[in-house]
């Protein structure tokens, strides 16, 4: 859990696991424009990596790249063992994904979300019974499955729309600021999934505004202008950049950056 | 004097069946001059409250008063008194950057020129894209013409619904530097934020939660009124060392803080038991230190009490 950020220290690389996600020098160009710059580096299956940046950095075409809803220019990446040119269908099989913007249908109810996107990713019947039961007992929702999702507080929604982004077992998840809004109670209730997720093995790629959650990461990158400008524990990013905390970190880093969104 | 009383307000939506109170009776009182924060979570009923105070919504009971106008009788004359920005962009996207600010000049029968001045550190590092669509504009560029927008007619009240939610740290922080150069022009302020940092930049806050508002005071009055021990503690294996936190006898609440663990202390509790607490648990290299909280620590404590 946490303490492997310190184990993995000194590593950009984190030798010892293997790597579900490896880029090398990913670029994005729209036009004359380079939304992604040559950005390289892997992260560990099991590891919590936090992706960083200003809005406008980059993370969002970076992200959309990993998740093969978008080729890259140049440069190579692969996602769960397979190529982000050649093999997009398959990495979206074996990756979740879930954001603050959309997660889940509203109008639907809690059960039939679960039903639908176990569906999507081919799940059969048996385990979506069995597993929709284990997720509505751990979330403590058994009595509102039959609810609309809409009638949800936010918190409830982001839990569950994590435990359905995780319910086809994917190798890795995608977390686009999940806890944006969230009550402070409930965004720790959030990132305690978070780690359970991960020491069972589900990689966890997750960007925030809140810095105090990149500290919860094992290791933090941040983006500026397209570039990956740093990359680390967040113990190894504080030292190096003689910052108290990650918020200067972060101010330190994204100051420089000279394009806005 | 106060620019802004709300007294007791409900706000009730949906039907008899399924209803939901929104606001559960709050009651605030913004003194003119004030920049003035409702911190909350998302749900916590803040934007139902800023729609009741710009006349948008009407209250189930209560009522509220915005320059002394009452926002039930008097709503035509407090439109013509307070600048809103919805927590959505909502200009007209398909409006150059220009049209849009003379727009709503014309709308409050004034020009762009006649209030130049109070708009002018924030318009002008929008100006040089002027003949720009609103909808081509970035978020940070977005965010300063709805603000300059709701400025144009010089409003004595300003209401600004999240405006922060989603911007990176950085551009947070120019933005509530914003904010306070236009309180110096006098202009009341009252604005609404998910992020408990923000807090700080406040003269006073409102804390809310679930249609509540669980405590009015400066940022330094909440924290004053944390009255608990609160300790961080930190060591080489967090998520273990939090499980033995949760267990000690004299702790009230215990949870990830960033880096640190902060562990709050019933009373009558010290450090020191806390100290001895760990080490008889086997824990060694612990960093321990005695902490004033943050509003976020409030928050969260309210929230459990």
């Amino acid at each position: 859990m946490m303490n492997t950020a310190t184990e993995i220290k000194e590593n950009k690389t984190s030798p010892g696991k293997a790597s579900v996600i490896i880029a090398d020098q990913l670029t994005k160009r729209f036009g004359d424009f380079t939304a992604v710059d040559g950005i390289s580096f892997e992260v560990s299956k099991g590891e919590i990596f936090g992706f960083l940046g200003a809005n406008g950095a980059g993370k969002t075409t970076a992200m959309r790249m990993l998740c093969g809803l978008s080729l890259p220019t140049s440069g190579t990446a692969s996602v769960a063992g397979f190529d982000v040119y050649k093999e997009n269908e398959k990495i979206k099989r074996n990756i979740g994904y879930m954001s603050q913007k959309f997660s889940l249908y509203e109008d639907l109810t809690i059960k039939e979300n679960i039903r639908f996107y176990a569906g999507i990713y081919g799940m059969t019947d048996k385990y979506i019974k069995e597993n929709t039961e284990r997720i509505l007992q751990q979330l403590h929702l058994e009595k509102e499955a039959g609810k609309m999702v809409k009638s949800l507080p936010l918190g409830w929604k982001q839990k569950l729309a994590f435990s359905v982004a995780i319910f086809h077992e994917p190798q890795i998840v995608f977390l686009d600021e999940p806890t944006g809004g969230v009550d402070p109670v409930t965004r720790r209730e959030f990132w305690n999934m978070i780690y359970q997720a991960a020491e069972s093995g589900i990689t966890i790629f997750v960007t925030t505004h809140y810095m105090d959650e990149a500290e919860y990461c094992n290791r933090v990158s941040i983006m500026v202008d397209g570039r990956i400008d740093a990359l680390g524990t967040p113990t190894e990013l504080k030292s190096n950049m003689k910052a108290s905390s990650m918020d200067e970190v972060f101010l330190k880093l994204a100051r420089k950056a000279t394009r806005g969104e | 004097m106060s620019a802004v009383i709300v007294d007791n307000v409900v706000k009730k939506y949906g039907s008899k069946k399924e209803q939901v109170t929104a606001l559960k009776g709050v009651s605030i009182d913004v003194k003119k001059g004030e920049l003035f924060g409702i911190i909350g979570p998302d749900g916590a009923g803040k934007t139902s409250l800023f729609r009741v105070l710009t006349t948008l919504l009407l209250p189930d009971g209560g009522r509220a008063t915005v320059d002394g106008m009452d926002v039930v009788k008097d709503y035509k004359a407090i439109r013509q008194h307070v600048g809103y920005m919805p927590g959505r962009f909502s200009l007209y996207q398909d409006l150059t950057v220009a049209e849009n600010m003379e727009f709503f000049a014309t709308i409050f029968n004034t020009t762009i020129e006649e209030n130049y001045d109070l708009v002018k550190e924030i318009y002008s590092q929008i100006e040089p894209f002027k003949d720009r669509r609103a909808g081509k504009l970035s978020g940070g560029m977005k965010q300063k013409l709805a603000l300059s927008c709701a400025l144009i007619h010089r409003p004595s009240v300003l209401f600004l619904d999240e405006p922060t939610t989603g911007v990176d740290a950085v551009s947070r922080k120019e933005f509530w530097e914003m904010l306070k150069r236009l309180k110096e022009q006098g202009i009341t302020i009252l604005v609404s934020t998910p992020y408990m940092d923000e807090a700080s930049m406040c003269d006073r806050v409102a804390l809310i939660q679930s249609g509540e508002i669980m405590s009015v005071n400066t940022p330094q009055g909440i924290i004053d009124q944390f009255k608990n021990p609160l300790v961080a503690v930190k060591a080489a294996t967090m998520l273990h060392l939090l499980n033995d936190l949760k267990e000690f006898p004299g702790q009230l609440d215990a949870y990830p803080f960033g880096e640190f663990h902060h562990v709050v202390l019933k009373e009558g509790n010290s450090e020191n038991e806390l100290k001895n607490y760990l080490a008889g648990k086997g824990w060694k290299d612990i960093e321990m230190k005695k902490i004033t909280p943050d509003i976020e620590d409030c928050f969260m404590a309210l929230m459990k009490s």
